[in-house]
């Protein structure tokens, strides 16, 4: 029981990390109906940017709002510049442009910062919260930080004009035209915030998994399967299915000898193939409807 | 509203040109096959095993390409498909002594059988569900094929030796000619196959599915049958693809067949051009010297901004983060071709020669 105690709280740690990975992949989902291949190269970039600060002397909370900043301004250009061209261009094209994306991230982080394992302060530190051995004080600052933002997106999408204008564009593009609303850059802001979400995300996990250019290929693995699980369409959904994947994987890695701990991977891809089988809509999402 | 279904693939309508002269394409195809007969007599061993790595390359990117051209469906997996067929022929040679001639159709049929399961739940994954699907698919390959109980087979981290074959006594020939003849000869054959697939009645239907799945049923296809086949069609050569490279390579490891090597056979379908069957060919260029060309830009250009600039911008060219920046120069080179010619090369092609025969067209009218 202590040990599925231990389990579960870790689940949920790292569980926050693939709920921001989440998130960011449902901002995008949102706006342009893609999902953004490259969400955990754009998110490992960021990291680096923050630890390029920090390694020229800044402090760690600057560096934090920079970076997130930085990679917001980021997203918008990304958006305009690559994505927009493509908008009207077929699929296949929006998924080699992700990849070259992917690529020019990942290989161009390599060559800018080498491939090295890097390590990444944490504010948080890594004592036992409450001075218990459950969970340690890094793990509960990553939980706390997804919450807020998750409480942060829903007062600005429930609460602001612009979110409600983002809402709009996303969910009836020609009608939000039509009163007014300029769509296109309800996109890019999209997903300027999505990759600031991201570089959140990646801040969070480089203390656990260490800063290099391939940290995040799995951690965008395992945030697509949170947000399929929870729903394409669903932020809250998203970042719920995130603990979810979180918590099954470790669950998993400890109590199902073998192939929990070795094929942490292959549960992600079982996960994502069920899930998409038997409730293509995920967990909290609206059924897609079309008419022919 | 009413859906006009999203167009997933850009095919360019066929070369009208060279349609219009069947003699012309016969005289190209065979002068082509036979510069491909003489060339390991005039080069030296390495690059003819370049060249059968072209061809293999070439052999994927087609599976691929029924796929993703053809049929209208993603994948950003078939670096599992092919590992999975590399594996088969490897592990039936090196446990279980099988001739290497008969791991290439057992490499099939454990591909086909494979991508046939896959493709059934990919009848509820459209588009990009289907590319998600496929990209868990590619991640999580190289641990399955690490995975502890099947080390017995598998070889673990290691991986597999594989023995090359020796050519048969009665051709004066090396090994790597041998390998070259024998690849050839495979893909001459899964080349024609695919030809013939693509122009029978099976393949207008693959390509009505493609083109707008609502009218394809309406008009009696079995959009499930066929997608699912066209899958399975598609592992199938991408798995023969994968054996023949643990032939050529003669080893195989877990990690050769990771999502990079997905996104290389993506680059190949997209610069060889989506929905053709020779493009598929010079995607397999593509593939194994893209990375070089790239590497080659990147030292260039960048060598030549650091002197043009006398020294003052020091861009680090020389060590060994070159890899990176060639990385990222592939990259550049895959937007420039999304943007600039859309249809790949074949696209191109097509588009040259359909202007010249315009322009030719008019001045004989005028």
């Amino acid at each position: 029981m202590e040990l599925l105690l231990h389990q579960v709280m870790a689940g949920l740690a790292t569980g926050a990390i693939y709920a921001c990975m989440a998130l960011a992949v449902v901002m995008i989902y949102q706006a342009i109906d893609h999902l953004n291949f490259a969400q955990g190269e754009m998110a490992m970039f960021s990291t680096f940017i923050a630890w390029q600060l920090i390694a020229w002397g800044q402090p760690y909370w600057l560096a934090f709002i920079l970076s997130v900043a930085i990679s917001f301004v980021g997203g918008v250009l990304i958006e305009r510049v690559l994505f927009r061209p493509l908008h009207k261009a077929p699929i296949l094209s929006n998924l080699v442009g992700f990849i070259a994306l992917f690529s020019i991230l990942n290989s161009g982080a390599g060559y800018i910062w080498d491939f090295t394992i890097k390590t990444f302060p944490t504010p948080f530190g890594h004592k036992g919260l409450f001075g218990g051995t459950l969970i340690d004080t890094h793990e509960a600052g990553m939980i706390g930080v997804t919450l807020g933002m998750l409480g942060l997106l829903y007062l600005f999408f429930r609460g602001t004009r612009l979110g409600l204008a983002m809402r709009a564009a996303a969910a009836n593009p020609e009608s939000a035209r039509l009163v007014g609303i300029r769509v296109g850059w309800m996109t890019a802001l999209g997903w300027g915030m999505a990759a600031a979400i991201g570089a959140v995300a990646g801040m969070l996990i480089a203390p656990v998994v260490f800063l290099e250019p391939n940290m995040m290929l799995g951690v965008l693995l395992y945030g697509f399967a949170g947000a399929v699980l929870g729903g394409l369409t669903s932020p809250a959904g998203a970042v719920a299915g995130g603990f979810a994947v979180g918590v099954i994987e470790n669950v998993a890695g400890t109590f199902i000898p073998y192939f929990g701990r070795e094929l942490k991977l292959t549960i992600a891809l079982v996960l994502i193939v069920a899930v998409l089988m038997v409730r293509p809509s995920g967990l909290f999402g609206r059924r897609e409807v079309s008419r022919v | 509203m009413t859906a006009q279904p999203e167009e997933t693939v850009a095919v360019p309508a066929s070369l009208p040109a060279l349609r219009r002269y069947p003699a012309l394409q016969h005289a190209i195809l065979a002068g082509a096959i036979v510069i491909a007969v003489i060339l390991p007599f005039l080069t030296k061993s390495f690059i003819i095993f370049q060249l059968t790595q072209v061809m293999i390359y070439g052999l994927a990117i087609l599976g691929l390409n029924l796929l993703t051209g053809f049929n209208g469906q993603f994948s950003l997996g078939h670096s599992a498909f092919y590992g999975f067929g590399a594996y088969t022929a490897a592990i039936l040679m090196h446990n279980y002594d099988v001739p290497y001639y008969l791991t290439l159709p057992a490499a099939g049929g454990v591909c086909f059988v494979i991508g046939f399961l896959f493709g059934l739940p990919a009848l509820r994954l459209q588009n990009l569900y289907l590319a998600l699907a496929t990209f868990a698919l590619a991640i999580a390959m190289p641990q399955i094929l690490k995975f502890h109980p099947l080390e017995a087979w598998t070889g673990g981290v290691q991986g597999l030796v594989v023995d090359q074959p020796d050519p048969p006594s009665f051709l004066p020939i090396d090994t790597d000619r041998w390998l070259y003849y024998f690849t050839l000869m495979v893909v001459l054959i899964m080349f024609a196959g695919a030809w013939s697939l693509v122009h029978s009645r099976t393949g207008r239907a693959i390509m009505a599915i493609r083109d707008h799945p609502i009218a394809a049923s309406a008009m009696g296809i079995n959009a499930s049958l066929y997608k699912s086949l066209t899958f399975g069609v598609s592992a199938l050569y991408t798995g023969v693809a994968g054996a023949l490279g643990a032939l050529v390579v003669a080893f195989v490891a877990p990690d050769s067949f990771s999502f990079l090597l997905s996104v290389s056979l993506l680059v190949g379908l997209v610069i060889g051009g989506v929905g053709s069957i020779p493009g598929c060919l010079f995607g397999g260029v593509f593939v194994l010297f893209g990375p070089n060309i790239a590497e080659f830009v990147a030292t260039r250009l960048f060598g030549a901004i650091e002197r043009f600039s006398g020294g003052l911008i020091a861009l680090q060219v020389s060590d060994s983060r070159a890899i990176g920046l060639a990385g990222a120069v592939y990259g550049v080179i895959l937007l420039l071709v999304i943007f600039v010619m859309p249809a790949g090369a074949a696209g191109f092609v097509r588009l040259v020669v359909g202007r010249l025969s315009r322009s030719r067209q008019a001045r004989t009218n005028g």
